[in-house]
């Protein structure tokens, strides 16, 4: 379902196989352990780590497997609810984070897309879509609050959230939701590792990074369930590197 | 009538209230220079009711702010740099909720390097034109590693909206010019030329935003409710006193 593999600094956690990378329990469950693994194997090396994540085939997710939750709400709730720790897992996470968008992402898919750092995108096809409205599902409140986290134009918000627009890798840099755009997936993951590396180069602090990630991004934090640092904390940290 | 301690000068200009950051040094921002601009700005808002004005922060030599003075916060051993560490934060807290509540427009004079608290300071004036020839912003903390404080966080995410500017700046420690800043709608102009220059437009703005005649504290009441956020973050912590003791 998922590999999780160490190159150098960089973490790369693969979405394997052609299908369509549904977020059913056993991926997210897999997802987080891999994503587990890369922050306790960073701890252990010292500062200067980064995590991409890639889709092998035509999709980087469809989504949350709402084939198995099939007409049943309850079961569509429990994923829902099942994927808000690995969103929160990856806006705690301590290191950058890239997504290599190497095909469709849709709605959970688009979701996970943004809840890294950065996005590169292939720019011959795939695209970025919130399905909900189209499909006439709710928008959960931390999906939400991911979005207006990372989507800050306003047209561009309503085109994703409200017009379930189909966003290619062109338009999408253009409305500030896509970082760098390649002609095919096998480049665009070579670059989303290029710029892992890059980041990683930095050698920042972990903890750090992610403190500062989180102070970005409260409300989405909030939502997904990661509990506030308090400024005392921050400040005896900040008095303990003096 | 030229006024201010020994890191800042205090002069007015026409109907501008102009506080300079002497010096060619870094202007880190220990409690006592911090404190220097609280009186100055206190300074300025009591002026202010003699009829419209405004005030410009500006800076001289290389640096407009190179952030929090780290050399005072390590000295000791007492206070514990711990607690140093707070009384900064707590200035410089004190100062952006003055910066809010001032009922006359601000305008930051960004004449050199602005980096960490440096650079929160200089967003937190209404308006920031900075110089294009040399200096950068820079938000340092990520590189520095030091957290950042939920106040600076609230400030940047209010008056910088775009969420690749700000993660870029912040999460990114990108050192933008002052073209750069521009281009991603973080400052308002690019100033050439030197110090004077900047300062010169600075105070051509500041003049421009007085000459509107505004009610002051209607102006006040609408800028806190402009950046709510921010204002809710800060204005526990008493704002303007009329004596702040020196640390």
């Amino acid at each position: 379902m998922c590999t999780l593999q160490q190159r150098g600094s960089v973490f790369v956690l693969t979405l394997t196989g052609d299908g369509e990378h549904r977020l059913g329990h056993a991926l997210i469950s897999s997802l987080r352990s891999a994503v587990a693994s890369a922050a306790e194997a960073a701890a252990k090396a010292g500062p200067g780590a980064a995590l991409v994540t890639v889709g092998e085939g035509r999709f980087f997710s469809n989504g949350l497997d709402i084939g198995w939750a099939g007409t049943s709400r309850a079961r569509l709730s429990e994923l829902v609810a099942a994927l808000r720790p690995l969103a929160a897992d990856l806006l705690a996470l301590p290191m950058p984070t890239v997504a290599a968008v190497t095909g469709h992402a849709s709605a959970g898919g688009c979701l996970l897309a943004l809840c890294h750092d950065y996005r590169v995108m292939r720019g011959d096809r795939g695209v970025l879509y919130m399905s909900e409205v189209d499909i006439g599902l709710p928008l959960p409140p931390y999906f939400m609050a991911v979005l207006r986290a990372k989507i800050t134009a306003a047209n561009a918000l309503r085109d994703v959230a409200l017009r379930g627009k189909k966003v290619r890798a062109a338009e999408g840099k253009e409305m500030g939701i896509v970082d760098a755009v390649y002609p095919s997936a096998d480049e665009t993951a070579v670059e989303a590792f290029k710029l892992a590396e890059q980041l990683a180069a930095r050698k920042w602090d972990g903890g750090v990074y992610a403190s500062i990630r989180m102070s970005m991004y409260p409300e989405a934090c909030r939502s997904v369930g990661i509990v506030e640092e308090s400024d005392e904390e921050k400040r005896k940290h900040f008095a303990s590197k003096l | 009538m030229a006024t201010g301690g020994n890191l800042c000068a205090v002069e007015k200009r026409g109907r501008v209230h102009v506080i300079t950051l002497t010096g060619t040094g870094e202007h880190r921002l220990s409690p006592a220079l911090l404190s220097e601009i609280r009186s100055a700005v206190a300074a300025a808002r009591r002026a202010s009711t003699g009829g419209a004005s405004a005030l410009v922060l500006a800076a001289e030599g290389k640096f407009f702010s190179n952030g929090y003075d780290l050399a005072w916060a390590r000295a000791g051993p007492a206070p514990a740099p711990g607690d140093r560490v707070s009384a900064m934060r707590a200035a410089l807290r004190g100062l952006v909720t003055d910066l809010l509540a001032l009922p006359v427009p601000t305008v930051a004079a960004v004449t050199g390097q602005a980096a960490g608290a440096g650079c929160a300071l200089a967003l937190a004036h209404d308006a920031v034109v900075m110089r294009a020839s040399r200096g950068f912003l820079y938000m340092s903390e990520v590189d520095a590693g030091i957290k950042i404080a939920s106040f600076v966080g609230e400030l940047v995410r209010q008056k910088v909206p775009d969420a690749v500017a700000r993660r870029d700046l912040v999460m990114k420690g990108d050192k933008m010019t002052a073209a750069e800043a521009v281009r991603r709608g973080i400052v308002d102009a690019a100033v050439d030329g030197g110090v004077e220059d900047v300062v010169a437009a600075a105070v051509a703005m500041a003049e421009e935003l007085a000459g509107r005649g505004w009610d002051g504290e209607n102006l006040a009441g609408i800028r806190k409710a402009t950046w709510p956020g921010l204002w809710s973050k800060v204005n526990d912590c008493g704002g303007l006193s009329p004596a702040r003791p020196r640390l």
